[in-house]
């Protein structure tokens, strides 16, 4: 790609990633959540393969994969810390500790320290995301090259 | 009555997405169909969930005794569109295999497997 | 007893973590991974077997996800909110189907497949089917689906993941359309049912729904949604495909998963629609269906040249002889006699046996393609000599599949028989012809396969897989010989709890 792309893809990534961080952290608060901001951050990933070609990815495609899996395994993780009661009980949530604060009402944006098991449900969901769809974008990209397996 | 429109629209999403499956030969396009018909589903959901004048379904967010929209629909179509990109992801994951294999994508001419 | 109220939850979370903590396990060592797997299957079969006993000796369980309680099943004014999980005598017995296939296709995996055929990749998506099953089987709520398409997407992944041959890529991007817009149309019906109460609770929606035309489009909906995925005859042209196409130790899972969503169809035609829908239209529908199916499938399995194909053929009539059992029972459900019961019990008592005839003769299939790696039956002849044991057990699940006395098919068939010719005896003659199709087909094929003269020396099987099949061999062998004890024990409650259980479902989940 052409110097002006690859300038502008430079300074806009950054940017997106911070955008899809932004949502994933605020989902329990505001409309988004993991899928969402993943999906966001994955944007990213195809604007990287997009302008620099899927070959600069390459390398990372067992640290995705591994990602992946610690995603899903956090969720289920956290989903049985609740076990002592009900799956997915959210323990955390009103207890007073990390995440435990009750949420006031009215708009309270970067009130973070809410929602239980929420927000880091949502973090998990989030690097799932990240790693699975960023992983399928990648190698859609490396598809059709010389070694694509 | 115009508050049916956005039924009628999905109806014909989903109608072309059938029409779509049922006439096209390529292997893309098929996969397309499928995406049309998801979308006709999606939009029939977040329509169900739609209340006049409502507002976002966040309970501190909302003014006391304000009605929301309904956030289920909202849950099972963000569920459909993940599982839908899972599926065009894996549809599209298998076209590309069998393009490297026989070097077309008309399902017509893919007819190893018949009978 | 803190884990006893667990154990339907940890039955289907237990195998979701081992699939995704498998990968990771294998970076490690080899060896990890297979006694992680072993570990995680063992655990789960034993919170399946668990969960039998105690739905089969106290009633149905119940399970709350993230309520205060397991059992807080309503919030304020009855209106159930939350996901939950109910257990009755019929998801009981498809969760000891599920688990008995699970287990026979991973100990036939441990040494079919091999390390560069992408083994982690194939046992992932194995856990990831069967957690999709057992979910599939224990929830009680439309939400369901989310399930349906788990098991959609992991069995279509098994069947083409080996992208290095062309065939299974395009068997499984066949069963992917089908299955997706199958998907789509239960969801479609699941959002015009939850329009029109707005609940997604099977027992409150069961409660409410009146026979409105809406609910009949749902009906109609959910109806070809659901057969689409059993791969019933309008719509089987993709079984073949991925039954012949996947690996052996897929298939016989496949055949688990076909029976899943035939256990989804007959929540929603007993539970979920038993109180509004007392014509026999719909029951009408269902047994001709199931008719036409094991006729074509049995008339298709006569001209197949493919060993897998016409094993795939014989798995897809027995879907129609379930259906037909079921059928009789739901045709005649507003009046109950007694034959109606019979027929399900037949029905449901077959899907136990299609699971243990067709898994074995699938492995068998297996088995030969391993050794000669070829299924094409005009270039078998005469791996009797060297595949002994592989040879029997193929004979025993061939007869069984046919239903000849005494074996487990017989059992059930003969309840069928027996049902049907007191609503129709045009049915019964049908059914017979189609178990004489398959009889003469499947005799066919294991001369042309096992015996003859010797055309090559092949290896003989290894023991994982001798005793995978060893295991469905025994079972067929069981509730053949003795199947009073087995269909009063487990298919009873399962038939009665789609027969009359629908009450006691919804006072189960509502309460009162």
């Amino acid at each position: 790609m052409s110097v002006v792309v690859r300038t502008i893809a430079r300074i806009i990534v950054p940017m997106i990633l911070a955008f899809g961080g932004y949502v994933i952290m605020h989902g329990h608060l505001t409309p988004g959540g993991g899928f969402q901001g993943g999906a966001v951050v994955a944007s990213a990933v195809a604007l990287i393969v997009v302008v620099f070609g899927a070959e600069r990815l390459k390398r990372r495609k067992t640290l995705l994969s591994l990602l992946e899996d610690l995603g899903a395994i956090a969720f289920i993780a956290l989903a049985f810390l609740g076990i002592g009661v009900t799956f997915f009980r959210n323990v955390l949530a009103g207890g007073g500790g990390l995440f435990g604060v009750p949420v006031p009402p009215g708009p309270n944006p970067g009130f973070l320290d809410t929602g239980g098991t929420l927000p880091l449900m949502n973090w998990a969901v989030g690097l799932k995301v990240i790693a699975g769809l960023g992983s399928v974008v990648v190698l859609f990209g490396l598809f059709g090259g010389k070694d694509d397996r | 009555m115009i508050g049916n429109f956005p039924f009628a629209v999905c109806m014909i999403l989903i109608a072309l997405g059938l029409w779509t499956l049922l006439t096209r030969r390529n292997l893309i396009k098929l996969a397309i169909g499928i995406t049309l018909i998801e979308s006709g589903v999606n939009l029939f959901l977040v329509t169900l969930g739609y209340v006049r004048g409502g507002v976002a379904p966040i309970y501190t967010y909302a003014p006391p005794g304000a009605r929301m929209v309904l956030p289920t629909p909202q849950a099972l179509t963000l569920t459909s569109i993940v599982i839908g990109l899972a599926t065009t992801a894996l549809m599209l994951a298998f076209a590309v295999v069998i393009y490297r294999h026989r070097g077309t994508l008309d399902a017509g001419k893919i007819r190893e497997l018949k009978g | 007893m803190t884990i006893g109220i667990h154990v339907p939850i940890l039955a289907i979370a237990v195998p979701l973590l081992g699939a995704f903590a498998l990968p990771i396990f294998a970076k490690v060592h080899r060896n990890l991974r297979d006694l992680w797997a072993i570990l995680v299957a063992a655990f789960t079969c034993a919170m399946v077997v668990a969960l039998a006993v105690q739905v089969f000796t106290s009633g149905i369980q119940l399970y709350t996800l993230g309520a205060a309680s397991p059992t807080a099943t309503v919030v304020q004014g009855g209106f159930p909110i939350r996901i939950v999980l109910v257990v009755d005598g019929m998801s009981a017995f498809m969760g000891l189907i599920t688990a008995l296939v699970g287990l026979a296709s991973l100990m036939y995996a441990f040494q079919f497949l091999k390390e560069e055929q992408g083994k982690t990749l194939a046992m992932t998506l194995f856990f990831l089917l069967w957690a999709g099953m057992l979910g599939m089987e224990y929830t009680g709520d439309m939400f369901n689906f989310v399930f349906l398409e788990v098991t959609s997407i992991a069995a279509c992944a098994l069947v083409g993941y080996r992208t290095w041959e062309s065939r299974p890529p395009e068997a499984a991007f066949k069963a992917m359309a089908m299955y997706t817009v199958g998907g789509l149309l239960v969801l479609l019906a699941v959002g015009i049912l939850y329009g029109e109460y707005g609940a997604l609770n099977i027992a409150y929606l069961s409660s409410k729904i009146s026979g409105t035309p809406l609910d009949k489009v749902a009906l109609g909906l959910l109806l070809g949604g659901l057969l689409m995925k059993a791969g019933t005859v309008p719509a089987h042209m993709w079984a073949p495909d991925a039954y012949g196409e996947a690996p052996a130790q897929a298939a016989i899972v496949l055949v688990a998963n076909t029976q899943a969503s035939l256990y989804g169809l007959f929540r929603v035609l007993f539970t979920l629609y038993g109180g509004a829908l007392s014509t026999p239209a719909v029951g009408w529908l269902v047994t001709a269906l199931g008719t036409l199916t094991l006729l074509v499938a049995a008339l298709m399995a006569v001209i197949q040249t493919d060993l897998g194909r016409l094993i795939a053929y014989g798995a897809v009539s027995q879907i129609g002889y379930m259906l037909l059992g079921v059928g009789v029972g739901l045709t005649v459900i507003s009046s109950r006699p007694d034959f109606g019961l019979v027929a399900m019990k037949g029905g449901i008592f077959h899907m136990m046996n299609d699971a243990a005839t067709v898994g074995l003769l699938f492995l068998a299939a297996g088995v030969v393609k391993r050794a000669c790696g070829t299924k094409d039956l005009r270039a078998l002849g005469g791996l009797g000599h060297d595949l002994k044991w592989t040879s029997g057990f193929f004979f025993l699940g061939a007869l069984a599949l046919a239903g000849i006395p005494p074996l487990n098919g017989f059992a059930s068939k003969f309840l069928i028989y027996e049902s049907s010719f007191r609503l129709s005896p045009i049915l019964t003659a049908i059914a017979v012809l189609g178990s004489i199709l398959l009889l003469a087909v499947f005799v066919r094929a294991f001369q042309g396969v096992f015996l003859g003269p010797r055309l090559r020396t092949v290896q003989p099987a290894p023991l994982g897989m001798l005793i995978a099949m060893g295991v469905l061999a025994a079972i067929i062998l069981a509730f053949g010989l003795v199947p009073d004890f087995f269909v009063r024990h487990m298919v009873t409650p399962a038939a009665e709890a789609l027969w009359r259980g629908r009450d006691l479902y919804l006072a189960a989940v509502l309460g009162g």
